[in-house]
């Protein structure tokens, strides 16, 4: 029997394309495609003409040039004659290197930021409603200025340390020293380099740090395996085993053996000259981007974290303490993995606003992706439209990467509906 | 009876006592201290914490503010009327507190910023405040091209054909109500671009000519300071609502194409740093445009800004569309209306009013994202801080100068914030 549909088919008249709603999306989309490719060809045909009037081809070649300036903070091997494309990695992982330390101070501050705003304590929550408007009504770029502004203007220049009555001295049993050129710290040295022995030089002291990964990784896996024997046999016959002691030597010991086979030591920072060596120089760019960044944006952790823990009702704290569980395993174990749900996705855009926003570092001179590919390599090459092309892309692939992974870590904290 | 009574209790209290005063610990000051602030050992700690913490703060500061300094002509002045105390020296704000508002803006022409400061707070007055005549609503719409005359300065007419433009792709969509919303928005639109593209520069010319209206001119370069981040701030605001709303809408569009299309404009827009859309704006444009285009570098800034917080907007608005019952939408169609009126009468009603906090917040990262411009060149208060930081007068000054333009963006923004919590609580309908 062949299926008839009822109505007599109407025959397709041109006035249906705008009128009938079944066609009516089909004119609209290819409306909308043709006024975009237009759109998109009349810019690329106009960057093609005016590229050609300046005579500059369009390519990407200038990266393998010798770049010719210096950055002052670079995480791996790099001078003057190194190439532009060098630079840009130079500044993609001081980028990096901003960003991830901004997020973890960020996230401790904000988190601390929000409890203690619903702490009962009267005094330390109206302290923590003022930090919170204050900072986060005021935009970023004036809090890098004036940390920049109070680091290079207040503290003292490395000459004040010298000297038998000097005016100013190191702090931590002469470990650390804040100047007006950055701050002091000692740093951690080798005695054995892993990648010298295995002739990969190049690869500076990262062997030695793979090799430490790589210990406390295999550590973090049989602790994994002994906790979850430790709960069969909990299961099993009621008693769960101690497993504290275990657990920490488990991560100690390797760790202690790997570093004194190494000859892990430190490097303080000593008074030679004018200036301080030895250590790691935090210069100030970076400490008023990482200050600047992280108690802007803690202030709006707060409010998520905040906002979180007021989203749980009552009546989950009121049902735990019911079930006679203590106020920390509330917390841990009732209250918190609700909060999550809540807090994490807001937190994620935090994360992202963060990594957007080290490209301030402009303002106080801190070498990163913007300031390296995206500012004197484009300065020196004149090549604004393939050096901005080519920065744009690098940070859409970090949001796009920080988002996924992200999403991930909520996909597993959130509440699994059917 | 009452003997054997007696004797076997020894004594019975026969009137009864007079009410206690509860012990002095369970009063007072002292109940709320021992509540408030020293419930715990943890809530102790953490309470002489935060007092030293105010008391060092106000070690610090009290001083420094009580010998404030408000009449000096340098630093190096300002440090010798302090002989060596320490002290705030508020001259540096009260000597260029011209120049932090309104920047390089001729000083005769003040009052033209400044009425159009005043005439955009009678504009905004009844989009605010329901209380405010509705009459007025005609004024907020002329209001810009008024702003824009008054700012800019120049023939009147050339804002007068800008604004011509919107009225003929007016008339032209009331023409053709009879034709269907489709035809008559390709209508408007190409009748509307016709007149800017061909015909309004000529008009314009001819106008001119014909009656020589005119103020003076002020270029684009003399503009800055609080005035700049006020008129990006406000223009990109009121522009980047409903570009935002389209986006949200296109997103949730059933037709493919045009929901890639706004998915792949927000997820760029969100993935870069506004400031290298503003460097795009200020290096690249000239690529893009026809060779020998020119314009603003304030009017692309506007563009630039708004795009970017349109992005923001779109998803903030897609939030509270996503979060809208599906009922809604469903008895919108039941009902019979088409697209647009579900979306003006149902859908867009309640989806703004759930996402009122999201949109006010991207409105107050927008107005302090405008600090930006800073780094192409404008001369906002940062840019007009630091210039004077430079000077030789007023070297090693920065508290004094951003601390003030600190608390300027703070009462804009803390003024929005609490105006949204007030929109919520107006709109509040149901009962939670």
């Amino acid at each position: 029997m062949a299926m008839d549909s009822g109505a007599p088919r109407e025959s397709f008249r041109l006035s249906m394309l705008l009128y009938d709603s079944r066609y009516r999306s089909l004119t609209i989309q290819i409306f909308a495609f043709f006024v975009l490719m237009f759109g998109a060809a009349w810019l690329v045909y106009n960057t093609k003409t005016n590229l050609e009037a300046l005579g500059k081809p369009f390519g990407f070649d200038f990266l393998w040039a010798t770049s010719g300036y210096d950055i002052a903070q670079r995480p791996i091997e790099y001078s003057s004659t190194s190439t532009h494309a060098r630079a840009a990695v130079v500044g993609l992982l001081n980028t990096l290197i901003l960003a991830v330390m901004a997020c973890a101070t960020a996230t401790v501050l904000g988190v601390a930021a929000g409890v203690l705003r619903l702490s009962n304590n009267w005094i330390i929550s109206k302290l923590m409603t003022i930090y919170i408007e204050t900072f986060r009504n005021v935009p970023v770029l004036i809090w890098i200025i004036v940390v920049s502004a109070v680091m290079s203007e207040s503290m003292p220049a490395p000459s004040a340390f010298r000297g038998d009555d000097p005016a100013a001295s190191m702090i931590l049993f002469d470990s650390m020293a804040f100047t007006n050129r950055g701050v002091y710290v000692p740093g951690p040295l080798f005695a054995t380099d892993l990648g010298a022995m295995f002739g990969m030089s190049d690869l500076g002291t990262g062997l030695n740090w793979l090799l430490i990964i790589a210990v406390l990784a295999v550590a973090f896996v049989i602790n994994k395996a002994m906790l979850a024997n430790a709960t069969k046999v909990q299961n099993a016959t009621g008693t769960r085993p101690v497993t504290w002691w275990k657990s920490l030597a488990l991560f100690l010991v390797p760790l202690i053996v790997v570093l004194v086979a190494l000859g892990f030591h430190l490097e303080y920072p000593e008074l030679r000259g004018f200036n301080f060596s030895g250590g790691i120089q935090m210069r100030n760019s970076l400490l008023a981007m990482w200050i600047g960044l992280s108690i802007y944006t803690a202030a709006f952790i707060a409010e998520i974290v905040r906002a979180g823990i007021l989203a749980i009702s009552k009546g989950q704290t009121e049902a735990a303490f019911a079930l006679g569980l203590q106020p920390n395993r509330t917390m841990r174990l009732v209250i918190l993995p609700q909060a999550l749900r809540v807090i994490v996705p807001p937190l994620i855009s935090q994360f992202l606003n963060i990594t957007k926003n080290t490209s301030l570092g402009l303002a106080v001179g801190y070498m990163d992706l913007r300031s390296t590919l995206g500012g004197i390599t484009i300065n020196q090459t004149g090549r604004e439209l393939e050096g901005m092309l080519l920065m744009m892309l690098i940070y859409l692939a970090i949001s796009l990467i920080i988002s996924t992974v992200m999403n991930m870590y909520n996909n597993r904290v959130k509440l699994k509906e059917r | 009876m009452s003997d054997t009574h007696a004797q076997t209790v020894p004594y019975v209290r026969e009137t009864m006592l007079p009410q206690q005063e509860p012990p002095s610990s369970q009063v007072g000051a002292v109940k709320w201290m021992r509540e408030n602030l020293f419930n715990g050992a943890i809530s102790t700690v953490l309470t002489l914490l935060s007092l030293a913490a105010i008391l060092f703060f106000g070690y610090e500061l009290l001083p420094w503010l009580a010998n404030s300094v408000w009449n000096a002509s340098s630093l190096s002045e300002c440090r010798q009327i302090l002989d060596g105390a320490t002290g705030a020296c508020w001259a540096v704000i009260r000597v260029n507190w011209l120049q932090l508002m309104f920047g390089f803006y001729p000083p005769e022409l003040y009052w033209r910023p400044i009425l159009a400061f005043v005439m955009l707070a009678v504009a905004v007055a009844p989009v605010l405040f329901p209380s405010a005549p509705r009459q007025l609503l005609g004024f907020s719409v002329v209001y810009p091209f008024i702003a824009v005359w008054l700012l800019w300065g120049g023939p009147i007419w050339g804002v007068t054909v800008a604004a011509m433009g919107f009225v003929l792709g007016y008339v032209a969509l009331r023409a053709l109500t009879s034709r269907g919303l489709l035809i008559q928005t390709i209508a408007a639109v190409a009748v509307a671009l016709i007149w800017w593209l061909f015909l309004a520069g000529p008009v314009a010319d001819v106008l001119s000519s014909a009656l020589p209206l005119a103020i003076e001119p002020v270029p684009s370069r003399e503009f800055g300071g609080f005035m700049i981040s006020v008129v990006i701030g406000v223009a990109g605001i009121a522009l980047s609502l409903p570009l935002g709303i389209l986006f949200a809408l296109g997103r949730q569009s059933t037709m493919p194409i045009i929901k890639w299309i706004s998915v792949t404009f927000i997820e760029f827009i969100r993935g870069v740093p506004l400031i290298t859309l503003l460097f795009t704006a200020s290096l690249l444009l000239n690529y893009f445009l026809p060779p020998g285009t020119n314009f603003d570098l304030i009017l692309r800034v506007i563009i630039m800004v708004t795009l970017f917080a349109t992005a923001y907007m779109a998803e903030v608005i897609r939030g509270g569309l996503a979060a809208l019952p599906r009922g809604q939408y469903e008895a919108a169609d039941a009902l019979g209306l088409d697209y647009w009126k579900a979306q003006r009468l149902i859908i867009m009603p309640q989806a703004l009013k759930i996402s009122i906090p999201g949109i006010v917040n991207t409105f107050i990262g927008l107005f302090k994202d405008t600090t930006l411009v800073v780094f192409i060149g404008i001369l906002d208060p940062i840019g007009r801080a630091s210039a004077i930081r430079a000077t030789s007068d007023w070297q090693g000054v920065y508290w004094e100068l951003f601390i003030f333009i600190g608390a300027v963006f703070w009462v804009f923004c803390f003024g929005m914030s609490r105006y949204s919590m007030h929109l919520e609580r107006r709109l509040k309908t149901d009962h939670r």
